[in-house]
């Protein structure tokens, strides 16, 4: 460690140089504009494939309109895309050996983590505000005024962040972009055991557990509920559910808890 | 434009990289077994070794990205352990592989790199300009490094190093996998580098690269060294070779013996009508040789002196020694 530097200063440097990663998403994007292409037309198949396709044939409770009903659960599978992509670019920084650059450089240590968590929550944005456009195409519209609507993506904000701590983590164990590109498909299962396409009272009962317990249950549930959107659970529901604001924001701390000091200790540990 | 005094009073001969029994294992692999390394300012040294002789490990333990288990080392005058932050400062690393972020363009790369040295926006960028510029990537400077070809991204990778004007810069492997004039390129660079007083460190498992770039030459085997040397003294190590081509394929046999007398090792043959022997150090003059072979009445086409190439004093080495395990 440079004795000579100020704490104050590594500070000034760990933020400089984490904006300089998140510069580098971004000219990564503008390299790749089949990418934004890709980002653009991604939620409107999406809203179509479900909103369309499968709700023609989903009943929702009280008979209320379906897509009302989806959007929450697209903008919680948007959220969720969060550790796959950072566990992805934390893999293959690792596997071609630019994090082994970084660490040789005398750049602030901790710029790599917390650049790449918040060149995500930029994308992550990005994504969402996609998707709400493409929610809004539709006839999905949110009911209970400005602070609450706030709230509501607030709340997927801050689980989103917690989140790609869970992906930092992730890319430094497996440390190859291909393991990580192969865990990828997994996202996708992941978000669909939950409440987010489908109501879960129609499924077997230990399913219906997992389903209700997973933490894209709990975010749907609290969106659902504060855009006043239908398909907010009634009655003996398991805890998550009933209150999902609060459990959304036990997930999210609990993750950070856990994953930021794991995250930290295997970034300086990394071939050691 | 480097921020660090290079003390002026440093006599020429000062070792830049000092390492000093380094050891490392990995699980129960000793990947390095008390390694000890002394490269002069200014200079090339090629540490040589086959594919898992160690380079790899030793360099990351120079270079601050891994500790070693015991021993110690002081690049540019700082501990890599005590001091990393220094170190960091004042060395490069090109490795074994492009670590240069693929899906952007060069420029957009040194830019990138060049900030996180911590050079001002403008300062990162003309550096970016100029290492593009005198490494001939100018006209691939805005095209994504996945578009480039093997030897363009080493070199970026090597300029990438270069950003911060490295007092020390380790290079691991920098051609592997290379085509002959890829090679040629990044050989002419790192030529370039050592005329502005860059010492470098260069791995590599060519005979042919230590020979051509390096001052100095320490040969490693299983995490140790073997041998140490100019190219020129290693190769005296083990004597002149002598290549024997016979008028008549008939007189071998014959040839052969006498041949084994004179060198006391035995001869190899080559082909039908020649052999070849590796001569004693300070061994005999030509003159000598061609005397006893007639007098041996074996009848010689073409007889030659010839200095052994360092694949032949790496493979003397290596095969003397056996495997620690
Ligand atoms: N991270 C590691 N984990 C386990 N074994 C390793 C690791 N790094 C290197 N080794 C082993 O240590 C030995 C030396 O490796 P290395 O330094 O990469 O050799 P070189 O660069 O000369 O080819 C090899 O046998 C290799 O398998
Ligand atoms: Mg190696």
């Amino acid at each position: 460690m440079t004795a000579r530097t100020s704490p104050l200063r590594r500070l000034g440097w760990t933020l400089t140089d984490g904006l300089t990663l998140v510069g580098r998403e971004l000219g990564r994007l503008r390299q790749e504009p089949g990418q934004i292409v890709a980002a653009l037309v991604f939620p409107v198949i999406m809203v179509v494939l479900f909103g369309y396709v499968f709700g023609s044939a989903i009943q929702v409770p009280n008979g209320d309109d379906y897509r009302e009903y989806l959007m929450p659960g697209l903008f919680a599978m948007v959220t969720f895309s969060a550790w796959l992509g950072v566990m992805t670019r934390m893999a293959t920084d690792a596997s071609r050996g630019v994090m082994d650059r970084f660490r040789s450089m005398p750049m602030a240590r901790l710029a790599v983590p917390f650049g790449q968590t918040g060149a995500d929550l930029l994308t992550g944005l990005l994504m969402l505000a996609i998707m709400v456009g493409a929610g809004l195409l539709v006839g999905w519209q949110p009911h209970r005024g400005v602070i609450t609507t706030a709230q509501a993506f607030l709340l997927m904000i801050v689980l989103r962040y917690a989140l790609s701590w869970v992906g930092v983590y992730l890319g430094l164990a497996v440390k190859n972009d291909q393991i990580a590109d192969a865990l990828v498909p997994l996202g996708l299962p992941f978000t669909m055991l939950s409440n987010a396409f489908v109501p879960t009272a129609g499924m077997p009962g230990w399913l219906r557990f997992l389903a209700d317990w997973n933490p894209v249950s709990a975010l749907t549930a609290a969106s659902r509920g504060l855009f006043g959107n239908p398909g907010v659970p009634s009655g003996n529901v398991d805890w998550p559910l009933a209150h999902p604001v609060t459990a959304t924001l036990l997930w999210s701390v609990a993750l950070l808890v856990i994953f930021v000091p794991l995250s930290l200790r295997a970034y300086l540990r990394s071939g050691r | 434009m480097t921020a660090y005094n290079v003390p002026s009073s440093g006599v020429m001969a000062d070792p830049m990289v000092v390492a000093e029994g380094l050891h490392k294992s990995f699980g129960d692999h000793h990947a390095l077994r008390g390694l000890d390394l002394s490269v002069v300012r200014g200079t090339v040294c090629g540490l040589l070794g086959a594919n898992g002789a160690g380079k790899t490990t030793a360099v990351r333990i120079l270079a601050t990205l891994s500790d070693p288990d015991a021993g110690h080392a002081r690049v540019a005058g700082y501990d890599v352990v005590r001091e990393a932050g220094e170190v960091r400062a004042r060395i490069g690393l090109a490795g074994q592989y492009a670590a240069v972020d693929e899906k952007l363009t060069g420029r957009g790369n040194l830019r990138m790199f060049g900030r996180l040295y911590h050079l001002s926006r403008r300062a990162a960028h003309r550096r970016a300009d100029e290492l593009l510029e005198r490494f001939g990537l100018m006209d691939a400077a805005d095209r994504p490094v996945a578009s480039y070809s093997g030897g363009m991204r080493r070199r970026l990778d090597l300029i990438t190093s270069l950003i911060r004007r490295p007092e020390v810069l380790f290079l691991d492997e920098p051609t592997t996998g290379l085509d002959p004039r890829s090679r040629g390129e990044i050989w002419n660079s790192v030529r370039e580098l050592v005329a502005d007083g860059t010492t470098v460190l260069l791995t590599t498992q060519y005979l042919d690269e230590a020979d051509h770039l390096a001052d100095d030459i320490v040969v490693i085997d299983h995490g140790q060294v073997i041998a140490t040397g100019t190219p020129e003294e290693l190769k005296a190590t083990i004597g002149d070779r002598l290549d024997v081509t016979l008028e008549d394929p008939a007189a071998l046999p014959a040839a052969m013996t006498h041949l084994n007398t004179l060198a006391n090792t035995d001869p190899t043959p080559v082909g039908p009508d020649g052999l070849s022997v590796v001569l004693p150090v300070g061994g005999l003059r030509l003159a000598d040789i061609v005397r006893e072979l007639d007098h041996a009445g074996v009848a010689a086409a073409d007889v030659r002196l010839r200095r052994p190439t360092l694949d032949e004093v790496f493979l003397r080495l290596t095969d003397r020694k056996e495997p620690v395990r």
